[in-house]
């Protein structure tokens, strides 16, 4: 419907373009938050990636986006029963969730039509059926009712939806990337739900001329004319879908050194991070990386710069230290590492095709 | 060079900036986002209304949003009435999508619920409404300007800052009058061509990269301001019949755009200070212009371009010309608002309960505004009395496979709200508090703090020293915010207690009526030795401070006063007694003892969770 800015076409805002790469080539890093000031391209940079994710293999007609790999995942409630569907590709899932989302069409309910024309009673799937194996993006998910929060929560964790109401009993697989996005003006996060993404990206209004500039010019060019602005992006965006793509395909064979294991689990010690999940989610998110770069190995280099997404929201709120939580992780990285600070977190690919 | 508006600042100008601001929305209503207007109701602002609508398309959508909508009326959902008739579900169009290619009125703007302006502005943003409710799913073209009609009284109150930063004007029309007669069919017929026209106005590079330059010298950080202030220059260009955008168009641009939004102004005096600042702007810039002007072609536009450092003069005096007198007094305001989420909207605990929340079940009831009638118990209802009904309606053509359902089936949705608290702590900072306790109630507020993050609830801040009261931190949930301002308090001077207590009033009843529950912390010695008017003297100062004492007890909120003098006096439990507040005397305790004795003292009931 409407046209879609292009995800190569963003200006700056590299971590926040990283991070969504990496949960691209690894679903299983966990989600990713992107919080922060308005008018960064927040959403502009979740839909855009929704349109450069390769496409993947799905049971053709099945409502739950069922792997042909694996067979349908549900019992009763798939349309498709059976492992013998014919298999097909399908766009990656990158579904709304959008305010004022009613519970019902989010876990799935009754089917309205069915039950009211013909007083039949069946399962409607919703949202979270429609995103499996794909994203779930909410915007401003700091306004999201709480009951709704918790749903979620509990999806997330479980990677499965249960549904036992209205006399239906349905239980449907529901992995999905959860992405969320937010001005913390508006209010805050429940510390819960912040500690379930994966990733967290801070964002800021870029403060220097020439990128304020750019961003203006470009968005001044999509406006004036959307497609032909994003035919001219076109072949960007191809090229970051084939990044992706080849990461994907490398992701399984890059090695983790022992020494980096190490590292990360005393990179966590020293940040107090609670429980095994951010020293997980900064390996996972290292080798993403790696396989990104075509690196064969998870390096220092790679830690280093996934710390603080995999890091940043999970120390210890503590509410009287002054520093933030990124410069807690910089600083310990600076402890345990030595030498610089982390450089530019961009994907070097993605830098170079920038310039031109 | 001298065009339509090109003296900003005399005395006919308001009128005729805001018809000007009029004419541009109308070029492009769902591209510039909208305006703001602050204006009370009155034959003034009618007057720029109906001018407003004469200037758009005649068919276009013009509707107010009334202040008590549903999410089904605002983004649709099932439409009852037809649904039961047809026997199918029939969706209903919500408001937002009904004003595509329009605009929409949103009367007391200031007062809007946070999560209203979060669905228009999502919105807004997409130019398309998606719906995700009651057992459907649409998305609808919702392309619409906003006019944001904004009441208040004083700077308490302001829209939300995430509506503003989409509206590329914010004008007034308070004290101003209808200038002279307009011939408004001339007006509307060169907005209906510079519609056509707009989108093809070229704009050089270095004017884009004047106005981004403005925006930084007058501390706008949203990127939104200057892509605003952009499609302002060219639709100020296209309305006066060119096909660039001249200086002119870039000043109007400034003058309406970026002035309004100004949060800083220059260091020194404008002039000044440019001819030292620009220069190395001036100089950053123009690298990167040849690559950007082979990928979009502009080079043709050359020839009208002054030098940048001119033109960024040029910019930012009309910008700063364009700034409202009193800056510091909005920037204030500002502040007030951001923090305002949870304190906007109207009131109203009770309506509250039955539209979000956790929910708790359904219950028999009316469809009466703002209840959310629960589709399934709503047939489940029905379900059982279907063949009866149907043998009833026989009679009438009711076909066989329709659902009979009555209003007697209708179930609502419950919710259980929990309802959200805020604490004013009020802080002496005076000289007899501030030497021995104002570290510890630092530390306790700090506590406080941390405790009320994990509660979500939210924290205000007052402190009193000299002669006055003075609200530091409007109610937040920002931990950051609030610490800041914490650390940032002086101690010293007198203990103007009436003073306080009537800004605790103010305070309360404002958070308050935005629908929280409020409760209050005295940390003072109750020593008050500062009269209402400034003046000195113990016995005037404590006469006032008891009738003040006396208004608070009048709210009837959740009051505790703590005695932090080293040597606790009968003076304060006077106080605390007229302003039917908890009195307890804490002269020894540290920060966490005060902390503990704050949590168990005003939490009870606000912790179910």
């Amino acid at each position: 419907m409407a046209a879609l800015f292009p995800f190569s076409a963003i200006v700056a805002q590299d971590e926040m373009r990283l991070a969504l790469l990496i949960a691209a080539v690894d679903q299983s890093v966990g989600g990713v938050l992107v919080f922060g000031d308005r008018g960064t391209g927040k959403s502009t940079a979740v839909r855009g990636l929704a349109a450069l994710l390769p496409p993947m293999r799905s049971i053709k007609g099945c409502r739950y986006n069922c792997d042909p790999a694996k067979g349908c995942a549900v019992k009763d409630g798939c349309a498709v029963a059976g492992t013998t569907a014919e298999a097909t590709w399908v766009p990656v899932p990158v579904v709304d969730l959008p305010l004022g989302a009613t519970e019902d069409r989010v876990v799935g309910a009754l089917d309205l039509e069915r039950a009211l024309t013909r007083g039949e009673k069946a399962f409607e799937p919703g949202l979270l059926a429609r995103a499996h194996r794909g994203f779930l993006y909410i915007d401003e998910v700091n306004l999201l009712d709480d009951h709704l929060v918790d749903v979620l929560l509990d999806v997330a964790a479980s990677g499965e939806n249960v549904v036992e109401r209205e006399g239906l009993s349905i239980r449907h697989p529901a992995k999905f990337v959860l992405v969320g996005s937010g001005n913390p003006e508006e209010g805050e996060l429940r510390p819960q739900l912040l500690d379930r993404f994966g990733l967290s990206v801070e964002v800021k209004t870029p403060g220097d001329l020439e990128t304020r500039v750019e961003v203006v010019k470009r968005r001044d060019a999509f406006e004036r004319d959307p497609e032909g602005f994003m035919a001219g992006w076109q072949s960007h965006d191809d090229a970051v879908r084939e990044e992706i793509t080849a990461g994907r395909n490398v992701l399984a064979s890059v090695t983790t050194p022992p020494e980096m294991l190490e590292k990360a689990a005393k990179l966590c010690m020293a940040l107090g991070t609670d429980g095994l999940r951010g020293e997980l989610t900064l390996i996972r998110a290292g080798r993403a990386l790696a396989a990104l770069e075509g690196a064969p190995a998870l390096a220092e280099t790679h830690l280093k710069r996934v710390a603080p997404l995999a890091l940043r929201h999970r120390l210890r709120r503590n509410p009287l230290d002054e520093a933030g939580s990124t410069v807690r992780v910089e600083r310990a990285l600076q402890e345990l590492f030595g030498g610089a600070a982390p450089g530019p977190v961009l994907v070097a690919g993605v830098a170079e095709r920038r310039a031109v | 060079m001298a065009g339509a508006g090109a003296t900003p600042r005399d005395s006919a100008a308001p009128w005729s900036e805001a018809l000007l601001a009029a004419a541009l929305y109308a070029v492009d209503p769902a591209g510039l986002g909208g305006i703001a207007l602050k204006a009370h109701a009155g034959p003034v602002r009618d007057t720029w209304m109906s001018l407003l609508q004469g200037l758009l398309p005649p068919d276009a959508p013009f509707r107010k949003i009334p202040v008590q909508i549903s999410d089904g009326r605002l983004l649709g959902g099932l439409d009852l009435a037809a649904t039961l008739q047809a026997g199918r579900p029939i969706a209903e169009r919500g408001v937002l999508a009904a004003c595509d290619g329009g605009t929409v009125i949103l009367p007391s703007a200031e007062r809007r619920d946070g999560l209203v302006i979060a669905r228009i502005a999502a919105a807004m943003d997409r130019g398309l409404v998606a719906v995700e409710r009651d057992g459907f799913t649409s998305v609808s073209p919702a392309r619409f300007g906003v006019i944001a009609l904004d009441e208040s009284v004083d700077d308490d109150e302001r829209p939300s800052a995430a509506l503003l930063d989409r509206l590329a004007f914010h004008i007034g029309l308070a004290d101003i009058a209808v200038g002279g007669a307009l011939d408004v069919p001339e007006l509307a017929a060169s907005v209906a061509s510079a519609r056509t026209a707009y989108r093809c106005v070229r704009i050089a590079d270095a004017s884009i990269e004047a106005l981004c330059a403005a925006t930084l010298v007058l501390g706008i950080s949203s990127l939104r301001a200057p892509v605003l202030a952009v499609k302002v220059a060219q639709a100020h260009a296209a309305l006066m019949g060119r096909s660039s955008a001249d200086d002119d168009d870039i000043n109007a641009a400034a003058r309406l755009v970026l002035g309004p939004r100004a949060t800083m102004l220059p260091a020194a005096e404008p002039d000044a200070d440019d001819q030292s600042r620009e220069p190395e702007q001036g100089e950053d810039a123009p690298p990167d212009q040849p690559p950007e002007q082979t990928e979009e072609g502009q080079e043709p536009l050359e020839a009208t371009e002054p030098t940048v450092q001119e033109l960024q003069d040029l910019v930012l005096a009309a910008a700063i010309a364009a700034i409202p007198p009193g800056l510091l007094a909005q920037l204030k305001a500002a502040q007030m608002a951001r923090s305002h989420k949870s304190a906007s909207g109207r009131s109203g605990a009770l309506q509250k309960s039955q539209r979000r929340g956790r929910p708790a079940g359904a219950m028999r009831g009316e469809l009466r505004d703002g209840a959310r009638l629960n589709v399934i118990e709503t047939l489940r209802a029905a379900a059982p009395w279907q063949a009866l009904r149907r043998r009833d309606a026989s009679h009438r053509a009711a076909s066989a496979n329709r659902v009979e359902v009555r209003r007697e089936d209708f179930r609502i949705m419950r919710f259980k709200n929990r309802s959200e608290t805020a604490t004013v702590f009020v802080v002496d900072a005076s000289g007899s508090s501030a030497l021995n306790r104002l570290a510890e109630a630092k530390g306790a507020v700090e506590l406080l703090l941390a405790d009320c993050y994990v509660r979500r609830d939210s924290v205000a801040l007052i402190a009193f020293r000299s002669k006055t009261a003075e609200v530091l931190l409007p109610p937040t949930r920002s931990l950051v915010r609030a610490k800041r301002s914490l650390a940032g308090l002086p101690g010293g001077g007198g203990t103007p207690l009436a003073a306080a207590i009537d800004q605790t009033i103010a305070l309360a009843s404002l958070v308050r009526r935005g629908g929280q529950t409020v409760s209050v912390v005295f940390l003072t010695d109750g020593r008050a030795n500062v009269a209402r008017d400034g003046a000195g003297g113990r016995a005037r100062a404590e006469e006032d401070a008891l009738a003040s004492a006396a208004g608070l007890r009048a709210l009837g909120l959740k009051a505790l006063l703590i005695d932090t003098s080293p040597q606790p006096g009968p003076q304060a439990e006077k106080i605390a007694r007229a302003m039917g507040a908890l009195y307890l005397a804490l002269p020894r305790a540290d920060a966490h003892a005060l902390s503990k004795t704050v949590r168990a003292a005003t939490s009870p009931g606000a912790r179910d969770a």
